[in-house]
């Protein structure tokens, strides 16, 4: 059994055209599955039944003669924090154990409308808190490079899962790199999208002011053409930007002569950054610049603390964010005899040690007194990145730089101390405070084989040359070793 | 005008208030659920007002633009503000966090005039915040702790609240009374509330402190479970008494929050200052700023009603008095003040006027009185074809059937009474009374007062009552030669 490797649009391209029914399309993907996942685990949830029934529906309509969506026919893998309605919506939590949402993210929405179609729910670490996945409650996902590794995360199932041909595109979500830094570690295409041009609806907040949904793939194209479906105002997010969606497709051709390229030296220069991970890096900035891009290293100093500032705001917002899982109206909850203990009973019984961690370390960060010197001295270092941020996009039209650290590394290998594991983010992180978009884009292996990607960012909004500019990382990338 | 009895002199109650109205919005403050009082529990809820996970706030506009309407009113500067999480747990708050206003609120300092004694006091802020559900304990008495289990309806939660702080300026029981019912009338004729004590739709918390006048300000205590103007004012009254006795027997007030028992007529500690909640506030990341901008205040300025400070002062200057006056508070409360204003300009004696809007008028219907029949009522009043009491009748059935005063009284038989007709039925009466007549000539200012009663009573009764009480009493006089 070998994986699947058609990309989304040559899926919709054939579905559409009626050569290839949808139902086919679906149940070559659930064999797949079948085969692997089992050795995979990307899936918290196969959604065998549904997702044949949508498949049908795509042909009936195809056969009707009508447009069954740009997306028709394509499998796609939800991460488990997404709402769906009448389906158990986990976050990969004992917390929310039998919960069924009663309605779809508004992203859910977007997908149907497309034609596309939820093949499963994928595996995260625990309220999307992690970059291993082995924080999850059901186990953790295996790297689908060497399953003896993590596959990243918050992400990982999601990542692994378009890696392993679950599934053309996958949906995650991605707080401090949660879609980056798994694309990275398995090989495919990750993309946070600008703050606010997908709607958070229906998204279980983790840290409200930085989260976004976005893009897996396995070509730059595929991303762009999910993010064309999903980007857009909603009036259910009050922080969805109103302003309409320019098409980033067209751009993909275009090349990147003449493009202002900023190499960012902190992010090349930080803590642990693999030298065999940097090399690859400077070979797609030397890609650019042969295919005509206009290439110069800039420093913005102040995401060298855009780490501790994160580790604040990120666990404050959570901690409030998570109040609301008590035992009273959903999800699990242990019976004791008074209301408090009720609460403190099922919040242990339900939460794992990373979450618990956050909210302990969130509450603390707001608490009368500590408010200023924590919470308000991250929020002024946000003001300050995002300042340093706008004087490079003055120069620059895209920044790059790693989007993580290393390659895949082996279960078990950073659990003990979770600064190490927070240290896989200090790449991903600026671009979440800023709330600007950026990409992974897989360049080649390192020195065990294992692939890594290269990041590309731009300003706010900036996604129509940021695809353009990953499409030419993607154009310049090493092939053949992926499988190494 | 202190509560504190016997040391009333040397201590002075400074009391703040905190209100709790909620907004008459079609739907509320965050989502589409219908914002309706009474409806069978836990119909009026979605993902939102829930707090189900994934779901998010989308802040209503009728919201703003009520509570700016109620700054206004309070004369307000209304400025940029931004949504807060205060994080605290309770089991009948779905997100176990309030969306409410803190360090930068919709509507800051403001002032509200008492209407009887014409002070101002201060309006701090009047912010905007989401309500919580409603728990109901079964068993244990109502008490959470007792209970045998609890229910939760989850209609109210989200329902729009503008909590209206005042500064402590407010100086008794009655200040503070006085303040609700004011503060109560400008929700009402704003709009922004309907402002029901009885259905929880406007709450009152009281900051009470003692102090002897001149010094800084005491520790206060905050009382809760004040559902009646009644129990603030008790409430208040008791609080004071007991601060003062403290301080008088040497202790010190400690800072709580204390909970009024209607029943027993005192209050009780609730928590005190080392237990109170951190409540962890942070800007709501879900919600951007509010700037409502010059635009849109400039709109809520235009459409606000006059409100009832200018309604009472326009009423009083029609009628001569002054706006104190309480027949003028009562028309303007009860929304009266257009149908008297209207009857004295079409020629109705204002002092009738006002007697029967004070008196007679608090019936439903009474505000579709006709202004013409109203002053024509008092009219005849004046000339003598109608005595007080049949006034009073005639305009009962004004209300009820709308027919104009002229044909009711004829209906009722109710003819004026000629002097000379009136002097003979007096006449009579005296005659047969002689015993009382003597007495009354003879007696002082006390005996003649309770004796008149019994002779008006005598004359009502010959003349099928429809003689009037002032003339009878004028001819008596005149005959005893008084």
């Amino acid at each position: 059994m070998t994986a699947s490797t058609d990309t989304a649009l040559d899926i919709a391209a054939t579905v559409r055209a009626g050569t290839r029914p949808a139902v086919d399309v679906v149940d070559e993907h659930l064999a797949v599955i079948e085969a692997l996942d089992g050795e995979i685990h990307a899936f918290n949830l196969v959604l065998a039944d549904e997702a044949r029934e949508a498949a049908l529906a795509i042909d009936r309509r195809v056969a009707a003669g009508e447009d069954p969506g740009p997306l028709a026919g394509v499998p796609v893998a939800l991460k488990d924090n997404l709402c769906t309605a009448g389906v158990p919506t986990t976050c990969s939590s004992r917390i929310l154990e039998g919960w069924r949402p009663p309605y779809d993210a508004t992203v859910v929405e977007k997908l149907a409308d497309a034609g596309a179609i939820v093949i499963g729910k994928t595996n995260l670490d625990e309220f999307a808190m992690g970059s291993s996945t082995e924080n999850s409650a059901f186990g953790p996902t295996c790297n689908p490079h060497d399953t003896s590794k993590v596959p990243g995360g918050s992400s990982g199932g999601s990542a692994a899962a378009v890696a392993a041909g679950f599934a053309a595109l996958g949906l995650g979500s991605d707080t401090g790199g949660s879609i980056r830094q798994p694309a990275a570690l398995c090989g495919v295409v990750g993309m946070k999208p600008t703050y606010g041009r997908v709607s958070r609806y229906g998204l279980v907040a983790f840290a409200s002011s930085l989260d976004q949904i976005g893009p897996f793939s396995r070509t730059v194209a595929d991303a762009a053409a999910l993010y064309q479906v999903i980007a857009g105002h909603d009036p259910c997010d009050a922080t969805s930007i109103p302003e309409p969606v320019p098409d980033v497709r067209a751009g993909l051709v275009e090349g990147v002569a003449g493009l202002r390229v900023g190499v960012v030296t902190e992010l090349c220069e930080a803590e642990g950054i693999q030298p065999d991970v940097m090399a690859r890096v400077r070979q797609a900035i030397d890609a650019l610049e042969d295919a005509g891009a206009k290439v110069d290293e800039v420093s913005v100093p102040a995401v060298v603390y855009g780490l501790t500032a994160y580790y604040l705001i990120n666990p404050a917002e959570a901690s409030s964010n998570l109040a609301r899982y008590d035992g009273v109206r959903f999800g699990l909850r242990v019976d004791a005899p008074t209301t408090g203990e009720m609460y403190d009973r099922t919040r242990t019984a339900g939460f794992g040690a990373e979450v618990e961690r956050r909210i302990m370390l969130g509450t603390y960060a707001l608490s009368a007194g500590y408010y200023d010197a924590f919470y308000g001295k991250a929020q002024r270092v946000r003001t300050l990145i995002i300042r340093d941020l706008d004087a490079a996009y003055e120069r620059f039209d895209v920044l790059v730089g790693p989007t993580a650290p290393s390659t895949a590394f082996p279960f078990g290998a950073k659990t003990a101390d979770p600064l190490t594991m927070y240290l896989n983010d200090v790449c991903t992180i600026p671009s979440n405070l800023s709330g600007h978009p950026a990409i992974s884009v897989p360049f080649g292996t390192g020195d065990d084989g294992l692939p890594v990607g290269v990041q590309v960012m731009a300003p706010a909004l900036g996604e129509a040359t940021l695809f353009r500019a990953a499409a030419a990382v993607e154009a310049a990338a090493p092939r053949g070793k992926e499988d190494a | 005008m202190s509560p504190a009895g016997t040391t009333a002199t040397e201590w002075e109650t400074v009391i703040g208030l905190e209100v709790h109205a909620e907004l008459a919005t079609r739907t509320k403050l965050f989502c589409g659920c219908p914002n309706r009082f009474g409806d069978e529990p836990n119909t009026n809820v979605c993902p939102v007002c829930l707090g189900l996970p994934g779901s998010l706030p989308v802040l209503n506009e009728q919201a703003v633009t009520l509570a700016m309407r109620l700054g206004r009113a309070l004369h307000c500067e209304v400025r940029r503000s931004i949504f807060a999480r205060k994080n605290y747990f309770y089991p009948d708050m779905p997100k176990n966090y309030q969306i409410s206003q803190y360090d930068l609120p919709i509507n800051v300092e403001g002032r509200l005039e008492l209407p009887q004694s014409g002070s101002r006091v201060g309006i701090e802020r009047a912010h905007i915040e989401e309500d919580t559900g409603k728990s109901t304990h079964v068993g244990g008495g109502g008490r959470i702790h007792e209970a045998g289990y609890s229910l939760i309806d989850y209609n109210r939660a989200g329902v729009p609240l503008l909590e209206i702080v005042s500064k402590p300026d407010l100086r008794s029981a009655d200040d503070a009374r006085a303040y609700v019912s004011e503060l109560r009338a400008i929700l009402l004729a704003t709009g922004a509330s309907d402002a029901k004590m009885e259905e929880g739709s406007l709450r009152v918390d009281a900051n009470v402190s003692i102090r002897r006048p001149g010094d800084a300000f005491g520790t206060r205590c905050e009382i809760k479970n004040l559902n009646s103007l009644r129990s603030l004012g008790r409430a208040i009254e008791y609080e004071a008494r007991r601060q003062i006795e403290l301080v008088e027997s040497g202790g010190t007030v400690r800072q709580e929050t204390r909970h009024w028992n209607e029943d027993e007529g005192r209050t009780g500690t609730l928590r005190t200052k080392e237990e109170a909640e951190d409540y962890r506030y942070f800007p709501e990341p879900d919600l951007v700023p509010l700037d409502p901008g010059n635009e849109w205040i400039a709109r809520v300025d235009a459409e606000l009603p006059v409100l009832p400070a200018e309604r009472r002062t326009a009423l009083a200057d029609a009628a001569g008095v002054a706006p104190n006056v309480t027949a003028v508070a009562i028309a303007v409360e009860r929304r009266l003040d257009g149908l008297a204003l209207a009857a004295i300009a079409a020629g109705g004696e204002p002092a009738r006027v006002l007697t029967h809007v004070e008196h007679n008028l608090a019936v439903e219907g009474a505000e579709a009185l006709d202004p013409a029949g109203l002053a024509a009522l008092a009219s005849m009043e004046t000339s003598g074809e109608l005595t007080a009491t049949q006034a009073k009748e005639v305009l009962v059935e004004m209300v009820a059937s709308g027919d104009d005063p002229a044909t009711i009284a004829k209906a009722k038989g109710y003819e004026a009474m000629g002097a000379d007709e009136l002097a003979a039925a007096v006449d009579q009466v005296i005659a047969a009374n002689a015993d009382q007549w003597t007495r009354f000539v003879e007696g002082d200012d006390k005996v003649r007062g309770k004796l008149t009663g019994f002779f008006v009573g005598q004359v009502m009764e010959a003349t099928n009552r429809r003689a009037d009480g002032k003339a009878v009493t004028a001819r008596l006089r005149e005959r005893a030669g008084v």
